[in-house]
């Protein structure tokens, strides 16, 4: 691979933000988006899993491509993330039951988060060695994290804001999206 | 329906369809129906995958369901989806290669569509095999249905063609944003603005009449 590690956290963090240029973690973007802390403590959380994650992914990958069983990917991959995640659950629990408690259902729900899923497919597709996963797993959950807290940031302040009735909750979110969206593709080009 | 005497399933088709249609309504799955809605084609190939996958694991839930202990019946979801979505995967593969390539990463993703793990917690887990079976195909219209109205818009308005075919006049300038991420936002917003809109016209009119 000729990109730098520079490159490719940019590219996964700017660029092609998971969220706002593949509609990745779509979900949480729009349920835990509604005020700032829960939503950067979520981010936290995610770019963790993301990290696990993909290293096991590249265990996983290789181990797989040596016994001839690609087929085997998606299923042994989804396994992962979800023990992964079990993982990050029990650890929060015993060294922080009071970040346990302000996480709550998020947590478990991080297994069903396709930004982790396709951040695992995407690196395995995409050719790259141990050290560019990390980083491109750590790009993804700081790019994840920016726009979950950007989003909840404006969402604080359109709760006070006048709107009209019809557009107010899921719409009035995805048109914010959407500008957000195009503001973020005025990073195209940068750190290439 | 290949029975419409039996009013009971006939509903239970159709409220996915539309009543609790999961994009519209219950605004499930959206990461896919905002991905590759970027054409019409798109869009269908990707409802009909998930579809399948929808009705075939709902089934094999739904069969399962009492042999299934209660502590580990997620894992057994996914791994009975993961499944389902590898083989949906291949036979996209053979099937078309254009569309394997244009939806990409996006089949597998399947896996973590909230609708199909939805479904089969909510209905099949706890339904007869035939009941299930409607109601994921119902589901798996609406969403259909859903991917399709997305994929019609951005794809006239971005590219100023249905499905390939040229609809618009040569001098139509296509509206290159629609078929950016950021147009799939905006039309899905513009879509559930519709269905709002719709929604409280007739919740007024009933008061009217109640009045």
């Amino acid at each position: 691979m000729s990109e730098s590690l520079s490159y490719i956290f940019i590219n996964a963090c700017l660029v092609n933000n998971f969220v706002l240029a593949y509609f990745l973690g779509i979900c949480p973007f729009i349920g835990v988006s509604g005020n700032i802390g829960t939503a950067s403590r979520m981010g936290g959380a995610v770019t963790f899993v993301m990290l696990v994650s993909s290293m096991c992914a590249y265990g996983i990958h290789t181990l797989l491509v040596a016994i001839d069983a690609p087929f085997l990917q998606l299923i042994s991959y989804i396994v992962v993330i979800a023990s992964t995640v079990q993982l990050v659950e029990m650890i929060i629990k015993k060294f922080s039951p009071a970040l346990f408690r302000a996480l709550g259902i998020f947590l478990p729900l991080i297994t069903t988060n396709c930004a982790i899923l396709g951040l695992a497919l995407f690196q395995t597709s995409k050719g790259y060695n141990f050290l560019e996963s990390l980083v491109y797993a750590l790009g993804a959950g700081a790019g994840f994290t920016i726009a979950l807290v950007i989003m909840a940031g404006i969402r604080e302040d359109l709760d006070i804001a006048d709107t009209p009735k019809v557009v107010r909750g899921t719409a009035i979110v995805l048109m914010v999206a959407g500008l957000l969206s195009l503001t973020f593709m005025g990073f195209a080009g940068l750190g290439g | 329906m290949n029975e419409p005497n039996k009013t009971f399933d006939a509903t239970t088709f159709v409220k996915g369809l539309w009543k609790e249609n999961p994009v519209f309504v219950q605004v499930l799955g959206m990461c896919p129906t905002l991905a590759v809605t970027n054409s019409a084609t798109n869009g269908l190939a990707m409802g009909l995958a998930t579809a399948f996958v929808l009705v075939m694991s709902s089934m094999l839930v739904s069969m399962l369901r009492n042999f299934i202990p209660k502590q580990v019946r997620i894992a057994t979801f996914i791994l009975i989806i993961a499944t389902f979505v590898t083989v949906a995967e291949y036979l996209i593969q053979a099937i078309s290669i254009d569309i394997h390539k244009a939806l990409g990463a996006f089949i597998s993703l399947i896996v973590v569509n909230c609708i199909i793990l939805g479904r089969a917690e909510a209905f099949a887990s706890k339904n007869t095999v035939g009941k299930s079976i409607i109601d994921a195909a119902g589901m798996g219209a609406g969403f259909t249905f859903a991917l399709l109205c997305l994929g019609v818009v951005r794809e006239i308005l971005g590219s100023g063609t249905l499905f390939g075919l040229q609809v618009l006049g040569q001098g139509f300038e296509p509206w290159v944003l629609m078929i950016l991420p950021g147009g799939g936002f905006f039309t899905l917003g513009a879509w559930l603005l519709l269905f709002n809109y719709m929604k409280e016209r007739k919740a007024a009119k009933m008061q009217e009449v109640v009045a």
